[in-house]
């Protein structure tokens, strides 16, 4: 599958910026734990953060799969700055794009397509995640002309930084007429008074991103702040969601392909048994797994991405995309640890990052368990 | 104004480099092809000068390279030069700095240009003579090794940098001004300049449409010849300098031998 010249350019200079920028620094962010802002804020110059949307918006014109290939190369050298960018626009701004009116399209999308401002989506609680609607405990109601938010969010990325102007807030705003929640999505302004942001979760992985717990205590929005139609909140976190599983299966891949980059590299260099590592056969057998795990997961999110762009179903290639690919960074990043040794278990080493990172791509926009829930739903299968 | 930039597609250097066997030229197959990394700062910095003078000023591109240097040319160009020419032709393989020189300036003087810019050296060929000999040839002002550029009306100043510090160098346009790495950052293109560069002009020139004397580039016409070639050697073990006490001494001795110090 080659890659048009664009795409192929885009790649290039993404390559280029995690090696030169990301990469020197990026260890010594994640050791303390601090939001890379100066890194961030060159992306936004770079106009990834506006990569899919449209130029009358204040984005790039490009589309989905040009998000991912960016996702994918900063992935290679860092998680952290690649899921700030993919929480920041696949979660943040496409839902506003997509499902907000002109006049919240106009407030929001020109700062958030230029990264100067970041925006987060949330819709995990802390008693419930892919069992929406039945977990979720949130809500709102209108008052007036004003809506009236109370719950707990929780592993909200991207939801306190210093530039984050806005969080999408999924709340139950009713009963349909079959009886079952009704789900809006609210668009809540960083800083509205009864919204509460915790303090940063201290995490396994992912050390540099911002991921915190948000609380809406009677917290009042304007009764415009309804992101698209009362009730589509379910509809939309699920297309919000199909679209995110691509992402983080380009980032996944990306993880997965760092791991190949660092072991080739350490295996010319370290030696054993009067030879590199590189020359031994147990260490080929299992750089080859490596890099055939990585293609292969690099082909089905180009696959589902291709389907998607094409307005084609993508729900099962997204899940089977998103599936391997955690799958394959996962067991290249445990590979590339063990390659690597003991100098694989610290921190200072990529490949010890890479193994902290791994395990989240797993859980995040949905388990591994209910991507294989939705595949076999796609087959027919279903509570026999 | 009208600003060129001298943009030169070089094997990366972070691949394995080599030279034919069979005419001891650049093998152009075996390494990616990347933009000179110097030719990135001129690149950026004729963007700036454009910048500064609003939209009264065109930033060319012009590459002498094979079909191949299209890519570096669409990076240029990405990064928000305006047009760009493609100086290319069989008879130019295997041209040396001087012939090169030849070719570029004849180039040039068809483009017309105010200013003419480019990195003060490559990192395949590493000569660092080019931007000399084309201000030689062109009969203009020649700014070398600058650090900063300012144009004001039709006079150039620039900051040349040297062993003990830098020289302030002003001269009138039009003229040919190398830079150095310490000039600017270059920017990274957007996805935006990416799908612009597609649909900029470039505009391709063989050695007859530029006027150039065939048999005065490539490999018959070169002044200089590449003898023979060999492989770097391996690097030594190095010698280990072994303290009683008086290891810093012994250090300093051996820099001097070397005349390090």
């Amino acid at each position: 599958m080659k890659l048009s010249d664009e795409y192929e350019d885009l790649r290039k200079t993404v390559e280029a910026f995690a090696r030169d920028v990301v990469a020197p620094v990026i260890g010594d962010y994640y050791e303390r734990e601090e939001f890379p802002y100066d890194i961030v804020r060159q992306m936004g110059a770079m106009g990834l953060f506006g990569l899919p949307i449209p130029e009358e918006h204040g984005g790039m014109g490009g589309d989905y799969f040009a998000l991912c290939l960016a996702l994918e190369e900063l992935a290679r050298v860092d998680s952290s700055v690649s899921i700030t960018l993919e929480a920041a626009v696949s979660l943040g701004a496409m839902p506003i794009y997509r499902f907000g009116d002109d006049d919240q399209r106009a407030r929001w999308l020109p700062r958030l397509a230029a990264g100067e401002m970041l925006g987060a989506f949330g819709l995990t609680e802390p008693g419930g995640g892919s069992d929406v609607p039945g977990g979720m405990r949130t809500k709102a109601h209108l008052d007036g002309d004003e809506w009236v938010i109370n719950g707990t969010k929780a592993f909200i990325t991207n939801s306190g930084t210093d530039i984050t102007g806005v969080v999408a807030v999924a709340a139950i705003t009713g009963t349909t007429e079959a009886g079952r929640p009704e789900i809006s999505t609210i668009l809540v302004p960083s800083g509205t008074p009864g919204f509460t942001v915790s303090k940063k979760y201290s995490k396994v992985g992912w050390s540099a991103s911002d991921t915190r717990e948000l609380s809406f205590a009677d917290c009042r929005v304007p009764a415009g702040n309804l992101l698209g139609e009362r009730g589509r909140g379910y509809a939309q976190f699920l297309q919000t969601l199909d679209e995110g599983r691509i992402a983080i299966a380009a980032l996944s891949v990306g993880l997965a392909q760092g791991c190949v980059d660092e072991s080739l590299r350490y295996v010319r260099e370290r030696r054993a048994f009067g030879h590199p590592i590189g020359h031994y056969q147990a260490i080929q057998f299992k750089i080859a797994d490596m890099e055939a795990r990585a293609h292969t997961a690099r082909l089905a999110y180009y696959h589902a991405a291709e389907k998607m762009l094409a307005g084609e179903p993508f729900k099962k290639e997204a899940a089977i995309a998103k599936l391997v690919s955690s799958n394959a960074a996962m067991d290249n990043a445990r590979e590339a640890t063990q390659i690597f040794g003991g100098y694989g278990f610290m921190n200072e080493f990529p490949v010890g990052r890479f193994y902290r990172d791994a395990k989240i791509l797993e859980i995040g926009e949905g388990t591994s368990e209910v991507q294989r829930m939705l595949i076999a739903r796609e087959l027919g299968l279903s509570a026999l | 104004m009208n600003i060129v930039v001298c943009v030169k597609q070089v094997p990366d250097t972070a691949t394995e480099r080599k030279l034919r066997s069979d005419d001891k030229t650049l093998d152009r197959d075996a390494a990616d092809g990347v933009i000179n990394e110097l030719d990135e700062y001129a690149v950026e910095e004729a963007l700036k000068l454009k910048e500064a003078h609003g939209g009264e000023a065109a930033v060319t591109v012009l590459t002498m390279g094979p079909a191949k240097a299209t890519e570096t040319i669409r990076k240029a160009l990405a990064m928000g030069a305006d047009k760009a020419v493609h100086l290319t032709d069989d008879a130019l393989h295997g041209s040396d700095a001087l012939s090169t020189s030849y070719a570029m300036a004849q180039a040039l003087g068809r483009i017309g240009f105010d200013l003419v810019v480019l990195g003060s050296e490559s990192t395949d060929a590493r000569t660092g003579v080019l931007a000399a000999m084309l201000a030689e040839r062109l009969g203009v002002a020649q700014l070398t090794q600058a650090k900063k550029v300012e144009v004001s009306g039709t006079s150039i100043a620039v900051e040349r940098v040297t062993e003990y510090g830098y020289d302030k160098v002003e001269a009138t346009l039009p003229a040919v001004v190398s830079v150095v790495e310490k000039i600017n950052e270059p920017r990274y293109p957007s996805f935006k300049g990416i799908m612009a560069a597609k649909k900029k002009p470039v505009e391709t020139l063989s050695v007859a449409d530029a006027g150039i004397a065939a048999d005065q580039v490539g490999l018959a016409g070169a002044w200089s010849e590449v003898a023979e070639f060999a492989a770097a050697p391996p690097r030594g073990a190095g010698t280990i300098v072994k303290g009683d006490g008086d290891g810093g001494t012994k250090t300093a001795d051996f820099l001097v031998t070397k005349k390090f110090i």
